[in-house]
């Protein structure tokens, strides 16, 4: 178990006439190597909950143990905690600095204190990971760059970390149709390649049932569901009651199927969709 | 951690305090820091306790929250309170080393601090009580009759508000990035002073790059819908003086002058 959380609350302004209540009795534990989907509708306490996990925010009160060390602890290295769970914030892109790309990605590396050698290689295979070209890029502003690319110099930054658990929060927000698609076709093949622990806290229904096994659904502060991606969109009812939804398919395949056709109902994407539609034409062929 | 920062920052309400006129405001923070500094012996002092302790039970803000806003200004205080002591001449009490510290001095000192102590309560007490809004509105309505001789009263209005409304997103964002630098292991608490500063490189930055690039999107935006500074430019929520606001302003300027005329007595 790399990741257990047990009675997290937060309390944002405690004594003020703006004190809210962000994190309400928070539990659930993640295995190592499991990629998990976290949603919830604005303010429902997704980024307060990301940003315990690797001790930007201390709880209220609560428990963050990480891979059998509790952060809660006064006395623990914040360094150690930070290295092995790496935060991708929402825009990261607005928190270059450097003047090349080379040495903005070389930050974290930096000051963990290792070895030139050993910053020189993570750099390098932390641009390989996001599809940056090393040889052309590394010597160029960060701010020359497109959107897109400006991203992935700021995800290659926390790779470069070798992170144990990798929190992208809404790494496609404000992306264009392609960026989106190739930013999520690099964390898939991240995800598969190094094997690593991955939270993907998103708003598009879509994204999140292509890519992860388990959802956790956040709403006003607690933890509302938590399940197999499957068993998650199949409460569509309830989703929708928190303000989320299901992804457009799922929801074409559940109307279809109230239409008095014997599909299943439990369809994430649309390859699915096709073969599922493909099997039952064809079984009605048959009859 | 940058949040705590809650010096003047408008605490809402509905109380008498609240409600009045903000030039009415205005004016009495002016004759209260004058009186202030009409003060030279320390029972007018009292006077001024009185005040604060009337005005801010009247305003419903909790006095510990207040208490609070004199924490980042401590140094400030501290600093004055040690120089006066220090470099004040007249009968030597004791000595530290090469500093002597005077009965003249001592008075002075607690003096003083006692000063900026009222003054950064009784001042904040203001932006307080006072929604950022309704400030520039008085103050772009104070300084109409000067417009006259030329000075620009509503452009210095709307650079304030929009200051002001830019406030807590500039330290939402520094948090923001602050967090996001800390997440890749950069280091704000520790080290010497060189080193600090050298740290907030990777703080600052971003900060202003994208300081800067707000204040594009905002004028693009204010162009876009035709803004044009002052002549003939209506507002939604006129200031209308009533009998409270100026039956207040009576007592005050009355009670001031009170205050004011110890320093001749």
């Amino acid at each position: 178990m790399i990741m257990e959380i047990r009675n997290l609350n937060f309390v944002y302004n405690p004594g003020t006439p703006f004190e809210s209540k962000a994190l309400d009795n928070v539990n659930f534990t993640i295995q190592e190597g499991e990629f998990i989907g976290l949603i919830g509708h604005t303010g429902s306490g997704k980024s307060t909950l990301v940003q315990h996990l690797n001790g930007l925010i201390r709880p209220t009160s609560g428990d963050i143990i990480i891979d059998g060390v509790n952060i809660t602890n006064k006395d623990v290295k914040l360094k150690s905690i930070r290295q092995k769970v790496g935060l991708v914030f929402q825009y990261p892109e607005y928190q270059l600095f450097e003047e090349t790309i080379y040495k903005d990605i070389a930050f974290g590396p930096s000051n963990l204190g290792l070895s030139e050698e050993e910053v020189d290689k993570r750099v390098k295979e932390a641009m390989e990971l996001v599809g940056l070209d090393y040889e052309s890029l590394k010597d160029r502003s960060p701010f020359e760059l497109s959107g897109g690319q400006k991203r992935r110099v700021a995800i290659a930054g926390v790779l470069a970390m070798k992170p144990k658990v990798l929190v992208l929060d809404e790494p496609t927000a404000g992306l264009d149709p392609r960026g989106r698609d190739e930013i999520l076709n690099e964390i898939q093949a991240l995800y598969e390649r190094e094997g690593i622990t991955i939270i993907l806290v998103s708003h598009s229904m879509e994204d999140v049932a292509k890519l992860v096994d388990r959802i956790l659904v956040m709403h006003k502060g607690r933890l509302v569901m938590d399940g197999k991606t499957r068993e998650v969109f199949k409460r569509a009812d309830e989703l929708e009651s928190i303000g989320l939804g299901i992804p457009q398919i799922t929801k074409f395949m559940k109307a279809y199927r109230a239409k008095g056709h014997d599909v299943r109902e439990d369809i994430l994407t649309v390859e699915e969709a096709k073969a599922e539609i493909l099997r039952y034409l064809r079984s009605k062929e048959n009859d | 951690m940058i949040k705590d920062i809650t010096i003047g920052q408008y605490f809402p309400g509905d109380t008498f305090i609240h409600r009045l006129d903000p030039r009415i405001k205005i004016i009495i923070t002016a004759l209260f820091i004058t009186s202030l500094f009409f003060i030279n012996k320390f029972y007018p002092y009292l006077f001024i306790i009185g005040f604060i302790v009337l005005a801010v039970n009247m305003s419903k803000v909790p006095f510990k929250y207040i208490l609070k806003g004199l924490r980042p200004l401590m140094v400030l205080i501290l600093i004055t309170f040690f120089i006066n002591i220090f470099m004040t001449k007249g009968e030597v009490l004791f000595e530290l080393g090469p500093l002597a510290v005077t009965k003249e001095g001592l008075r002075q000192a607690v003096f003083m601090a006692l000063r900026l102590i009222f003054l950064i309560t009784g001042t904040s007490l203001l932006t307080l009580t006072t929604s950022p809004i309704s400030l520039t509105d008085g103050i772009e309505k104070l300084l109409s009759p000067f417009k006259k001789v030329g000075l620009p009263a509503h452009e210095l209005a709307m650079m304030m508000t929009i200051a002001l409304r830019f406030i807590p997103t500039l330290l939402e964002e520094t948090d923001k990035i602050m967090k996001a630098q800390m997440a890749r292991g950069a280091d704000f608490e520790s080290g010497n002073i060189i080193r600090r500063a050298k740290n907030l490189v990777p703080l600052l930055v971003p900060l202003f790059i994208n300081a800067f690039r707000r204040a594009d999107e905002l004028a693009i935006a204010m162009e876009a819908r035709c803004y044009r500074g002052g002549d003939n430019r209506t507002r939604l929520n006129e200031l209308v003086l009533s009998r409270r606001d100026v039956a207040t302003l009576i007592v005050m300027i009355i009670f001031f002058s009170l205050v004011i005329m110890t320093r001749f007595i």
